[in-house]
């Protein structure tokens, strides 16, 4: 047991809950009238207190998923599970599954108060314990005193905050976000986004938060499902997400990336050959699935890109290019390439070591290490 | 200096604002005009009458206080205070109409609000039709069907489940039967309005928080679709108020309504009295859409009232 986890246990202890296992197996949901699945065979296991993300365009099925979890829909096959029970049969009243919604849906007829102990009276709880747990609830959420208050006279951030609040009230195993930050202003959420994890730390629930902002998912979550056209691409930790994108798809989604395409020639000591027109042979870690022959791209983030002299004694890939613009952009300087055959690239390198080294037109010579890229 | 001038383009823009404003106003002046010489001008003279014709003071007043003033009504003899009567079964056909058509419509309103839009906006033509057909024209067709040998006694004639005709026609009952007839879109599109408004989000929050359906209906959506409750009683009631052709074609003999009450006098040349029971009927009106708007606030029932 990590310390973290002792302490969590130690705090469900205190509190009598702690986060659920999610399970979700083959499930598929069809929307009456819809061409395709909306959620297309999505199976992902989530350990009991884990912060899982997930993270994908619009339309990629993620409300959707959350909700079939709530139980405002229900999956067309497939079967979802919280620690051991399935929970098709369990109605969304008894799921006891905590949510917050984008738009907040604080009940705009009711005090903060009301809404905070609003589930708590539906539990029947004594009075006094209502009061008690209200105000314990907003103290944990930084709005202590704002019980009589409506809705409407609270600011994006602090509605936001009383959603969180009455999600969490009731003590729920699981705890649903769809797009919670979405509506506020870059600072705002980025200390949300710390907030929320700090209360995750100390409350031990397991949370499955929805968001198509890649930064959010990278900085909050233990781990990130990636979600495309209703299936997941590809679920890791941040750092693997990043470093080892299986797809084009997640490459592309999660941090900024190149792509260089070409056709696998041959293998090389694990190391996939690919000829890309125009460039020449390159060589990158090669994934299960390309063939000789193949159609493929190797991707290869840009701060992995150098200037072909700071290469270190590793083997490297190296190739011609012009650089086609320079942007200078705060603690970076960004760099567009021009190679061969037509395809760009784009690099960023630390102030130091590309200040006054090349400018627009000039003829440069990159490389990388053959680990930095990724054939996909 | 720089201070200076940016006193200088705030005043201007409050200048511009101003204008703006003042457009606006102007806007609404055809109407204003328009209501002004022949709404206005006609009512306040009518108005005035109530205390002048055929004298000055309040003699047009007295046989509602008189405690007993015979008076004959469609050739019958009412008891002594018969103007207060007619006034109380005004409001009470008026009460009855706006219970019953709240009743009816609610559910058809909420029905409405939670079907998808496509389907809502065909079903509501139905809610739409009779309300483009003529009050006349249907008051007409309630005759037809509840007279003593309308569809309703033959179908149940036929049926062997009467064998005399029942009385349908020129009762209390064909009086709410009419009114509420006619005045159910004016309940169902306020409420329709406030209902659609309601975020379906609210609801699934409050399943979630572990409302079984008829707690969400009771502590999230009724309360949100009260404004809509309150515009559609108000104006029912008080178009109820002033029901004419509807009560005196399928009422009895004994339920008449002030606006009968009004045309009896104006048929008599007996403007003066008419002009006071007018008033009277106007001033309950506004007490009671004041009573509303203390209560619920006009903002609520006004539209806005979202929030
Ligand atoms: N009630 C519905 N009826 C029919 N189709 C729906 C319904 N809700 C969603 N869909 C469809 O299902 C797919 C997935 O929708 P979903 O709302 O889950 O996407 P999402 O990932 O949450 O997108 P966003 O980031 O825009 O919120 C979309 O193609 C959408 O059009
Ligand atoms: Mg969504």
């Amino acid at each position: 047991m990590t310390a973290k986890q002792s302490e969590r246990a130690a705090h469900a202890d205190r509190i009598g809950a702690l986060g659920a296992r999610v399970r979700f197996d083959q499930v598929e949901k069809q929307y009456p009238g819809g061409a395709a699945n909306a959620v297309d065979g999505v199976s992902l296991d989530i350990a009991p207190g884990e912060f899982v993300t997930l993270l994908g365009p619009s339309g990629s099925g993620k409300t959707t998923t959350l909700m079939m979890l709530a139980g405002f829909e229900t999956p067309t096959a497939g079967e979802i599970w919280v620690d051991d029970q399935a929970i098709a049969a369990v109605p969304p009243w008894r799921r006891n599954i905590g949510m917050v919604f984008q738009n907040y849906a604080l009940f705009p007829h009711m005090t903060v108060g009301e809404n905070i102990a609003f589930p708590l009276k539906l539990r029947g709880m004594p009075r006094d314990e209502v009061t008690r747990r209200t105000r314990e609830a907003l103290d944990l959420v930084g709005l202590p005193g704002y019980e009589g208050r409506y809705p409407r006279q609270l600011s994006g951030g602090q509605q936001q905050r009383i959603a969180l609040a009455r999600a969490l009230v009731f003590n729920p195993r699981v705890l649903l976000m769809d797009e919670p930050l979405g509506a506020l202003d870059k600072q705002l959420r980025e200390r949300l986004q710390l907030e929320i994890k700090a209360l995750h730390d100390q409350l031990g629930v397991t949370i499955i938060y929805v968001t198509h902002d890649q930064q959010e998912a990278l900085v909050m979550s233990d781990r990130i499902a990636v979600m495309n056209l209703g299936q997941i691409e590809q679920i890791g930790g941040p750092g693997e997400l990043y470093d080892e994108p299986a797809s084009r798809f997640v490459a592309s989604f999660i941090g900024e990336s190149n792509f260089l395409d070409g056709r696998v020639t041959g293998f090389d000591d694990g190391l996939g050959v690919i000829e890309a027109p125009g460039v020449g042979m390159l060589r990158a870690p090669a994934h299960g699935g390309c063939a000789i022959n193949s159609e493929v791209a190797l991707t290869v983030r840009p701060e992995k890109i150098v200037f072909a002299d700071e290469l270190n004694g590793a083997s490297a890939n190296t190739i011609d290019a012009e650089i086609v613009t320079v942007i200078f952009v705060g603690e970076m300087h960004r760099y567009e390439a021009r190679l061969g055959g037509g395809q760009t690239i784009v690099l960023k390198r630390q102030h130091r070591s590309g200040v006054g080294r090349c400018g627009r037109g000039d003829r440069v010579r990159l490389g990388w290490h053959v680990a930095d890229g990724r054939l996909v | 200096m720089a201070t200076a001038a940016r006193a200088e383009q705030a005043r201007r823009f409050e200048r511009l604002e101003r204008l703006t404003q003042r457009r606006y106003l102007l806007l609404l002046a055809p109407a204003v005009l328009f209501l002004v010489i022949f709404y206005g001008y006609p009512v306040a003279a009518m108005l005035l009458r109530s205390f002048n014709d055929p004298a000055w003071g309040f003699g047009n007043f007295k046989p509602l206080t008189a405690a007993r003033t015979p008076i004959e009504i469609l050739g019958v003899s009412l008891p002594m205070n018969a103007y207060l009567r007619v006034i109380g079964i005004t409001l009470q056909i008026a009460v009855g109409t706006t219970i019953a058509t709240l009743l009816l419509g609610y559910p058809v309103a909420y029905a409405l609000a939670s079907m998808p839009m496509s389907r809502a906006n065909l079903l509501m033509i139905f809610v739409l039709v009779p309300f483009w057909t003529s009050i006349l024209v249907r008051t007409y067709a309630w005759m037809a069907l509840l007279g003593t040998d309308g569809i309703v006694n033959e179908v149940l004639m036929g049926l062997r489940l009467i064998d005399q005709p029942a009385t349908l026609l020129n009762t209390r009952g064909a009086v709410y039967v009419g009114m509420v007839h006619i005045l159910l879109p004016f309940m169902i599109l306020p409420l329709y309005a406030v209902m659609r408004g309601i975020d379906r989000n609210l609801m699934r929050a409050a399943e979630n928080l572990g409302a079984r359906p008829w707690q969400v209906f009771r502590s999230v959506f009724l309360p949100l679709s009260l404004p809509g409750v309150a515009a559609g009683c108000l104006l029912v009631f008080i178009l109820a108020l002033g029901f004419y052709i509807t009560p005196s074609l399928l009422g009895g003999q004994r339920d008449i309504m002030i606006s009968m009450l009004i045309q009896q006098q104006v048929v008599q040349l007996k403007w003066g009295f008419a002009s006071a029971l007018a008033l009277v009927l106007l001033v309950i009106s506004l007490i009671i859409y004041l009573v509303f708007v203390r209560v619920l606030g006009v903002q609520r029932i006004f539209g806005g009232g979202r929030r």
